[in-house]
């Protein structure tokens, strides 16, 4: 075990994994972590929290990640390289380590552009892969880049991000193949609604053999309109919606069973799909749906591998 | 070159508040190729001041002169007798120029006309493109001769990032990627393998984090014999 967290465990045991990612409130106010973690406590293994999504400011996620401890549950942080440069990044991941998590995922983070801080200065003093190479070596060696020794290495399971979705396509897996020879242990994909592309994808990661050496989660997000499904096509960067979800979505009677629905499709059909060793949650400002949706897809209850979570804030 | 745009007049007539004896000083190096400090930007430049001046009984005496190349103490040196008397030197010459007609006049004021951006090329005429970064540490070689440091909008060095689509970045539809030019420059080179070479935290050192940098070329230095031979020039 690198981490010996939960979600290692989960995968290590060659069990289907869920995560779900929770966005924390542009507010210093935890209670709507608690409340999302109380929510969904039970229907994931761990819960990604996001780091200033679209470059907007909210409540950190390492901190976000201590309140998911505090509910017992089991926190995925998310750093991107545009806010940290390689001293931030290095302090972070031995903090977080020291209050308890164990998982982080490596991200370039979205450009400050799409936030409320456009006029920010960005830093992107390394880039995933490196940021990658950087945390392996701080785990495995116990030595921050550079060299100088840690006298206590993190204990850490590594993220990466893949967008199938993005281009150019015949790229994209060879990218997360340096992904995961610069160290990610985990991958976790934008969200799914091109299959068949999906599916290429996937092939051309078995080809390579990236599924045996990393765990490919694959991401869904569910939808509660069609307008929503028009904001995902147009306005998020990186992502493809096939007309035909909007229109399904469109026609429903009741679009946001139907979004459930179509959810537990996709996910039913990506546990078919070889090399796919678990699925990552999106239910961006819809968190309470999440429990509903591993129900339909037959995934509850989740594996107990973890013992009695054990942690300063577990009250 | 450097690429360079003028300051807006509102923003420049601001700065010149409580001057009378301006000159306005351009250069015909980059900012004259960029349109933005040559010879015709001076001269519409000072018009438009006296203009003002007129309209609003400013009293500014306005010259003018445009630099070879303001950022040689050589070239700019031809200022001495056209500054003597002045109380400020517009320049519309670059960051870099306004810097050496200030140390080497430190009596008189110079502030800036332009808003200097970056190191790039014209794409075409009035279509200027940022493209090197000045790293210190030059990767083009391995990057299919386009630089990721300044035309990726995340400085990405190890391929494009998840925002990547059709070409795109994705800060602007506007925008290309410079990952995706570089992929398919390497693929029209045959050296897509560079593609898979991860390339290991960058040593940002020779780059600005390192401080202002200084590059001292020793062989070139001239010995006193020598500059006493060059004579008068500074
Ligand atoms: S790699 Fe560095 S030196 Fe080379 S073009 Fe880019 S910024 Fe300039
Ligand atoms: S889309 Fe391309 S140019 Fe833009 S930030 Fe990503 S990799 Fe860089």
């Amino acid at each position: 075990m690198r981490s010996g967290s939960n979600l290692e465990k989960v995968l290590e045991d060659g069990r289907f994994a869920v995560t779900a990612e929770i966005g924390p409130p542009r507010s210093a106010d935890p209670e709507p972590i608690r409340k999302h973690a109380r929510d969904m406590k039970g229907s994931a293994d761990a819960f990604n929290l996001t780091d200033n999504q679209t470059a907007i400011v909210r409540l950190s996620s390492i901190a976000s990640g201590v309140v998911c401890l505090q509910e017992g549950i089991e926190p995925v942080i998310q750093m991107t390289c545009r806010d940290r440069n390689r001293i931030a990044m290095q302090s972070d991941v031995l903090g977080a380590s020291a209050l308890g998590i164990r998982n982080v995922l490596c991200i370039s983070g979205d450009h400050q552009v799409f936030g409320n801080q456009k006029e920010a200065k960005n830093v992107y003093d390394v880039d995933p892969v490196q940021q990658l190479m950087m945390f392996r070596k701080m785990r495995d060696e116990a030595q921050v880049w550079g060299g100088d020794k840690l006298e206590e290495a993190p204990k850490l399971f590594l993220g990466a991000a893949a967008n199938p979705f993005a281009d150019p396509f015949e790229y994209r897996v060879r990218r997360l193949s340096k992904k995961i020879n610069a160290g990610a242990d985990f991958v976790q994909t934008q969200a799914i609604y091109d299959m068949d592309r999906f599916e290429r994808w996937m092939a051309q990661a078995r080809e390579l053999g990236l599924h045996e050496k990393a765990h490919i989660i694959a991401g869904v997000m569910p939808l509660r309109s069609h307008k929503a499904a028009m904001y995902m096509k147009n306005k998020v960067s990186g992502m493809i919606v096939p007309d035909a979800v909007v229109d399904r979505l469109r026609t429903a009677a009741d679009p946001k069973a139907e979004g459930v629905k179509l959810c537990v499709e996709q996910i039913e059909h990506l546990m078919s799909i070889e090399g796919v060793h678990g699925v990552h949650i999106m239910a961006v400002a819809w968190e309470e749906i999440v429990p509903r949706i591993v129900r339909d897809a037959g995934l509850l209850p989740r594996p107990s591998v973890r013992e009695a979570i054990v942690h300063p804030y577990h009250s | 070159m450097i690429i360079a745009e003028q300051k807006g007049i509102e923003e420049l007539i601001g700065i010149l508040e409580g001057h009378k004896d301006i000159l306005v000083v351009g250069c015909r190096s980059c900012v004259a190729i960029c349109l933005a400090g040559g010879e015709k930007e001076v001269g519409v430049l000072s018009e438009a001041l006296r203009l003002h001046s007129d309209m609003r009984s400013k009293g500014w005496n306005i010259s003018e002169v445009t630099l070879e190349r303001a950022c040689e103490k050589e070239w700019a040196y031809e200022l001495d007798q056209l500054v003597e008397g002045k109380d400020c030197v517009i320049s519309l010459a670059c960051g870099v120029g306004a810097q050496v007609i200030q140390e080497l006049f430190p009596d008189v004021r110079v502030v800036p006309g332009l808003n200097t951006s970056n190191m790039g090329a014209p794409e075409e005429q009035g279509v200027y493109n940022e493209k090197c970064g000045g790293c210190g540490d030059c990767v083009l070689h391995l990057t299919g001769g386009i630089c990721p440091i300044a035309r990726c909008a995340k400085s990405l060095l190890n391929g494009p990032c998840g925002g990547s689509q059709e070409g795109k970045c994705e800060i602007d539809p506007e925008v290309p990627c410079a990952w995706d030019q570089i992929y398919h420059s390497l693929e029209k080179l045959g050296r897509l393998e560079l593609m898979d070479v991860p390339i290991p935290p960058k040593d940002w050192g020779p780059s600005r984090s390192g401080g202002p940098r200084k590059m001292v070329r020793s062989e070139a230095i001239l010995t006193d014999e020598q500059n006493r031979m060059k004579g008068g020039k500074r």
